[in-house]
């Protein structure tokens, strides 16, 4: 015990004295959580559409008008042939074609129908998926003012019809942002707990410290634990700044109880610093440790089901997620904060951590020789 | 009982399987100033390490107070202090605290052993609250000293502990190291300096990792087996030439504003300069020397 309270000691005024760890640790959560909830938003706005309006009639007028009233869409084009408005697109300055047909309002109205063009850039695969059907909701429902002006609704109608409505539970407002600020917090507590804890040991490895530790009579467990528990400690700290600012930016507070997410949290920052600690045992160098750690965070995050659902993901990838730790994070912390799971739902989350974690700093501890 | 006991100890790095160290055996008494003396590259450290079980020996056994450097490596970390040829304590930590840290993880503290750093402390004492890695070189190795003796150790290993240290704090860190002989403690000590030889009780010639000589330095001195001569002339350059291509002798070195040379079948040095004379050098100066340590290692080296 007496050793450890020194190796922390020792441990604590390192980090209180490198100043741009210090700085990192408060600002990364703060700075990455106001900006990039902001920022990474699915909801695409500005797409740049060009029509091209064969008809001039009042009817297309008024398409037109629906369409650059929505607040989607902003028209950077008007023009006379769809060689002109292809044109647009190939200079970027238009990500969707409209062609409006000669013909148009005289055939909707005498035949009751009519069909249009669209053309989409689809360079950019998410931009032009949702701009394309953006555009077609919108002119369904003028479709449908028309239909309802056209022909009067009598009182029953000749046709049966299903009409669905749905209400969003835990997230009503479909907001991008409650579901994506917890995601964005586990990235971050992750990151920064792998880091750390990483580029410590090797650190001391590079400046040859660990030399004259080595010959000391520390015992293994006692330098791996002086290494795990300052940086247990920065990871509930960085959580805790998270949590802060995602209350008072975003005004998410966790629908279920903190403790069961502190405990989880708890858990899951020894399976991640037990995680750099493994890397860093393998590694000599603080830019070795570094690439490695990037190769797996990457892995981990886009794996993670923080930007895609895992469940969408093929098979494979799928019992990859089942082995990253940061995947099971994410989905507790949306379900404790958006679902307010109780400790009951996240029993088989946590175990599986635990797993991670005993795992992870006994292969660490196994692995770090005190002899060559 | 001896302090160190090292029997053909061996170390092969690597795929090329470079021996750093070959088959050494030597022993420490108790209470001695050991200095193992070589060039660069000779194995020096590697020795080092295995006796401060860092490095796990290929071959043969050493002790360490009679404990063996691989079964009993908990005793030995418990008892000796090492210094490392790299400064390796905490740069970011103050001169205090890293004393403070060592004193603590050895379970002991700065004033229990406080008599055996008093000397050298008291030149720290003044940068005490001073981050390590600002101090001067001298300092940094006077600190790392002190850390590697708060703990009282029975055997202290320093290596290369005067590298890259000025001329007058290595004669201090000398000194220092002959009061701790008298407070018991052995010292193995190694130096690329053979001027420092002659310091220590007796000395290890080691070279490509192997020892080729171990005596008291003054023995080994005794042992050169010919007159040395000491050698000036107008041109060191033809000096040196024309000593190398004199059938009678066996060596000739260059050795500092001098040329060191001894020469076989010559009573006094009236031939030597006779040939030197002929071969159109002039203001030739040439006295017997008493050879040095490095003369000794020169020769071994030539052998």
């Amino acid at each position: 015990m007496r050793t450890i309270r020194f190796l922390l000691q020792k441990e604590f005024r390192q980090i209180f004295r490198n100043k741009i760890i210090l700085a990192m640790i408060i600002v990364m959560p703060s700075v990455q959580l106001m900006i990039l909830p902001l920022a990474a938003d699915y909801e695409i706005k500005n797409i740049n559409i060009a029509i091209v309006d064969h008809d001039r009639s009042s009817y297309s007028q008024n398409l037109i008008s629906t369409i650059t009233a929505s607040g989607y869409f902003k028209l950077t084009g008007f023009e006379n042939s769809f060689k002109e408005a292809l044109h647009l697109i190939e200079q970027d300055q238009a990500d969707l074609i409209l062609e409006i047909p000669q013909g148009f309002e005289r055939n909707l109205i005498r035949e009751g129908e009519q069909k249009m063009f669209i053309a989409v850039n689809a360079i950019n695969g998410v931009k032009a998926n949702l701009g394309g059907s953006y555009l077609t909701s919108i002119i369904k429902n003028y479709n449908n003012g028309i239909r309802l002006e056209l022909s009067p609704a009598t009182r029953f109608s000749r046709n049966p019809s299903i009409e669905i409505l749905s209400s969003n539970w835990f997230n009503n407002l479909l907001s991008y942002r409650v579901f994506m600020v917890p995601g964005i917090l586990a990235f971050l507590v992750t990151m920064i707990g792998g880091f750390l804890s990483c580029l410590n040991i090797v650190k001391e490895k590079e400046v040859g410290t660990i030399e004259q530790i080595n010959v000391t009579p520390i015992k293994k467990h006692h330098f791996i634990l002086g290494k795990l528990i300052p940086f247990w400690i920065l990871g509930n700290v960085v959580f805790t700044i998270g949590l802060l600012i995602s209350w008072l930016i975003y005004g998410i507070v966790p629908v279920g109880n903190l403790a069961v997410l502190y405990g989880f949290i708890g858990v899951y920052l020894l399976s991640v610093l037990g995680f750099g600690l493994l890397v860093s045992t393998f590694c000599e160098t603080q830019q070795q440790a570094m690439f490695i750690m990037f190769f797996f965070m990457m892995v981990f995050i886009l794996l993670g089901g923080l930007f895609t659902s895992i469940d969408s993901m093929p098979e494979w990838a799928q019992i990859i997620s089942k082995l990253n730790p940061v995947s099971y994070l994410i989905s507790v912390m949306r379900m404790v904060i958006l679902k307010g799971s109780s400790l009951n739902d996240i029993v088989p989350h946590l175990i599986i951590t635990f797993v991670f974690a005993v795992v992870l700093n006994t292969w660490a501890a196994l692995n770090y020789k005190k002899t060559t | 009982m001896k302090a160190v006991v090292v029997t053909n100890l061996s170390k092969v790095y690597g795929k090329e399987k470079t021996r750093a160290v070959h088959d050494v055996s030597f022993s420490v008494e108790k209470g001695e100033l050991f200095g193992l003396i070589g060039p660069d590259g000779a194995g020096k450290t590697s020795i080092f390490r295995m006796l401060t079980t860092l490095l796990l020996p290929d071959n043969g056994t050493a002790t360490v107070d009679g404990f063996d450097v691989v079964k009993d490596y908990r005793q030995i970390r418990n008892t000796v202090g090492y210094m490392p040829g790299k400064f390796s304590l905490y740069q970011d930590l103050t001169v205090e605290e890293n004393l403070n840290f060592f004193a603590s993880v050895f379970g002991t503290s700065i004033q229990e052993n406080y008599h055996l750093i008093k000397d050298i402390y008291i030149q720290l004492e003044k940068f005490k609250d001073r981050r390590a890695g600002k101090l001067s070189g001298g300092m940094k190795q006077k600190l790392a000293l002190c850390c590697a003796l708060i703990h009282k150790p029975t055997v202290l290993f320093l290596d290369e502990p005067t590298t890259g240290v000025d001329p007058v704090s290595r004669k201090e860190f000398w000194e220092m190291l002959k009061r701790l002989k008298t407070e018991g403690i052995t010292i193995v000590v190694s130096t690329p300096y053979m001027d420092e030889a002659s310091m220590c009780d007796r000395i290890a010639l080691i070279q490509m990792g192997k020892i080729m000589s171990i005596d008291t330095p003054e023995n080994i001195v005794a042992a050169y087996p010919v007159p040395l001569y000491a050698v000036k002339a107008d041109n060191m350059f033809l000096l040196l030439k024309n000593l190398g291509a004199y059938e009678k002798t066996i060596y000739s070195y260059a050795y500092g504003e001098y040329a060191h040379a001894s020469f076989r079948n010559v009573s006094d040095e009236a031939e030597p300069v006779k040939f030197l004379n002929e071969s159109g050098l002039r203001e030739i100066e040439i006295y017997q020397t008493t050879p040095t340590i490095e003369d000794c290692f020169i020769k071994l080296l030539k052998n």
